[in-house]
């Protein structure tokens, strides 16, 4: 192809996106276009099935066995998304194993928040008020987003995971309406829970450098920051309920603008915690290549059975 | 048969129930696939379920205020009364999904029988349960056969977590006291009797699968009558860890 | 050995009366565990009646760059829809 014609495709793609069409796999698209989707995708899908482990961790120690079948669903719902999300992105021409081994090396991210580790029981009321509470802002302006198996899947995953921040809040509550043991748990996971919920949107408008170009591409319909406001202004009266203290001594809501203000968001923890130095960063990518590697014998024991078996079959039909 | 027989011997099925349920949710996130993963927690998920139907009716028939956590959670390990094959560790997927087997085709056997007790509760809860565990059963079969006749690796593990559980299979048909109470006044069923059909249903599962049946006569016993192997306490000290904590809170 | 589980493609029928919709995809070895693996990803929260599963190689799609040859002649034909046709406003049941 020629630089002009790829440059009249360039321009017949980007009106196709300025009109809110969807752009579908087998659509021509920009290289760019389908490396970021690529790139954003896995990453998501990443963070889905990492994000199993910090929960998975309290499953066995579950208090009760209504917050056990709950707890198990939603980390299930979890491999869900990110089968989900594995499949939109192979659409894009690379297949699962890829992207795993993307991960595996440390080559793809993740997000970061799963690096903290879950100390108390509180901790998973936390993840689900907090954690999933940024997450379905991040996510539901993707149900949107120009790339199609992309909006599908998180059409689903947005549907699912209505039940996740609604069980995390719930567990939150009868922490806050309990001993007063309890209610210290539940302050102590908020504590620990609220920066690192607050880094999930990214860093800041001026140091994030995929913005404008997303934002082109619908992968992005709100800022970082546009969208770490809306989850502060909306958790904020949530904690009151709950009666517990956001850790912020700088916070407070400014009546001319409508929102809260807040205090200085520590970026040096955040690059940290990105650049692999969380408490634990190493366990959870370990965790994930042991149960990748240690199937390996039954991914091909599976594979091996079924061709057998379509011999048989096919002599069978002979 | 007394109030408290029945009560045991619910416990007898029930916990069989909570502890292979509580060993597969320990695999949650750390399956060989995506897909597996899922389905392996879905069949948690049944058992849980099951579980939780058997404990509200104990604590219905209890005499004291209980509810069906402090019967899943409050007991000493001798009061916990299911047999030693479900409490067997996750040592790699052969194991996990022999151990399934194993319980699925006693289940599906069990329950079928159990929708005729005259205690319509048990009844209902068989009923329900029994679908759920079909599936398992189809679930399980399949990956025997798979890795009984996948790869010769495949093949030898699974050939091996065959050799280890089997010893444990026999304890599936016995009945203690409770059990015989519980069977005279056709509330439970006689498990002895599926016996038979059962080591025939597995020896042809095992063989379609290219596996050979152990050639033992000593079975190993225990767990229904409390006495259980040394997994039980460290499983124990996870499912019960909050609870012990933290005693008489609200979670 | 390290061989990868083919896709499938899932397809379920959310009730009887509708069509089979194209659901998503998934890994599995052979077709059977294609139908387990999507009846426990696709229908856990009581979405299925019905799955069909394919295999992703056996769809042949059609090319978007043909899309010109392939669709854009049926735009012209308005003489296949209804309101093609003026009938004055008292004619009923029409």
């Amino acid at each position: 192809m020629s630089q002009n014609e790829i440059k009249d495709l360039e321009k017949i793609f980007e009106e196709k996106i300025a009109r809110d069409e969807r752009i579908e796999p087998k659509d021509w698209m920009p290289e760019k276009y389908r490396k970021t989707h690529i790139r954003q995708i896995s990453q998501h899908a990443h963070s889905e099935i990492v994000g199993m482990l910090p929960e998975g961790n309290w499953i066995t120690r579950a208090p009760s066995l209504r917050r056990k079948v709950a707890l198990l669903a939603k980390v299930q719902d979890e491999a869900g998304h990110g089968l989900y999300l594995y499949s939109a992105c192979e659409t894009l021409g690379i297949s699962r194993e890829e992207l795993y081994e993307q991960l595996h090396t440390g080559k793809a991210k993740y997000s970061s928040i799963f690096n903290y580790p879950t100390l108390t029981w509180a901790d998973i009321g936390a993840i689900g008020w907090l954690v999933d509470g940024a997450a379905i802002i991040n996510q539901v302006p993707l149900c949107n987003t120009s790339f199609g198996p992309y909006a599908r899947a998180m059409v689903r995953v947005c549907k699912e995971e209505s039940f996740h921040q609604r069980q995390g809040y719930e567990i939150m509550l009868t922490l806050c309406n309990g001993t007063e043991e309890q209610k210290e748990m539940a302050q102590d996971a908020l504590n620990r829970w609220w920066w690192p919920s607050l880094m999930m949107f990214g860093p800041t408008d001026e140091e994030s450098t995929h913005t404008e170009q997303s934002m082109k591409w619908k992968l992005k319909r709100k800022t970082n920051d546009e969208l770490r406001q809306q989850f502060i202004d909306q958790t904020v009266p949530q904690a009151d309920i709950l009666g517990l203290t956001i850790p912020d001594e700088d916070l407070k809501f400014n009546n001319d603008t409508g929102h809260y203000e807040f205090g200085e968001i520590n970026w040096d923890e955040f690059w940290q915690v990105v650049k692999g130095h969380g408490m634990c960063n190493k366990e959870r990518i370990s965790a994930r290549k042991n149960a990748w590697d240690n199937g390996e014998w039954v991914r091909d024991a599976a594979v091996a059975y079924a061709e057998k078996n379509s011999e048989k079959e096919i002599q069978q039909a002979i | 048969m007394t109030n408290q027989n029945l009560i045991k011997y619910i416990y007898g099925i029930a916990d069989n129930a909570l502890i292979l349920g509580q060993r597969i949710s320990e695999l949650c996130g750390h399956g060989p696939t995506l897909e597996t993963d899922i389905a392996m927690t879905n069949i948690a998920l049944d058992l849980l379920g099951q579980t939780r139907s058997y404990y509200q009716y104990i604590a219905e028939l209890s005499k004291e205020d209980i509810t069906e956590d402090d019967v899943a959670f409050l007991r000493k390990e001798r009061e916990y009364l299911n047999v030693l094959l479900v409490e067997q560790p996750n040592t790699d997927f052969a194991h996990v999904i022999t151990r399934q087997y194993f319980f699925d085709e006693f289940h599906f056997r069990f329950l079928e029988q159990l929708q005729e007790s005259q205690n319509v509760n048990l009844q209902a809860i068989a009923k329900k349960s029994i679908k759920e565990v079909a599936y398992h059963r189809q679930f399980s079969r399949d990956w025997v056969k798979r890795l009984g006749d996948g790869t010769e690796v495949s093949h030898e593990k699974i050939q091996l977590a065959v050799s280890n559980l089997w010893p444990y299979t026999n304890e599936l048909f016995m009945t203690t006291n409770d059990d015989v109470a519980a069977i005279n006044s056709n509330h439970g069923i006689d498990v002895s009797g599926l016996k038979n059909d059962y080591f025939n249903q597995v020896a042809e599962v095992l063989n379609e699968a290219t596996l050979k049946i152990p050639d033992l006569d000593f079975f190993q016993k225990g767990g229904k009558k409390g006495i259980h192997t040394e997994h039980m306490g460290f499983i124990l000290s996870d499912l019960q860890y909050m609870q012990r904590t933290y005693p008489n809170m609200k979670w | 050995m390290k061989k990868n589980w083919p896709l499938w493609e899932v397809f379920v029928r959310s009730k009887n009366g509708l069509e089979h919709r194209h659901f998503g995809s998934l890994h599995a070895a052979d077709a059977d565990m294609a139908l387990k693996n999507a009846r426990d990803v696709y229908t856990r929260r009581s979405e299925g009646v019905s799955i069909w599963v394919v295999e992703s190689k056996n769809i042949k799609a059609s090319n978007p760059e043909h899309n010109g040859e392939m669709f854009e002649p049926a735009a012209d034909k308005a003489y296949r829809h209804p309101t093609f046709y003026d009938l004055p406003d008292d004619v009923e049941h029409m």
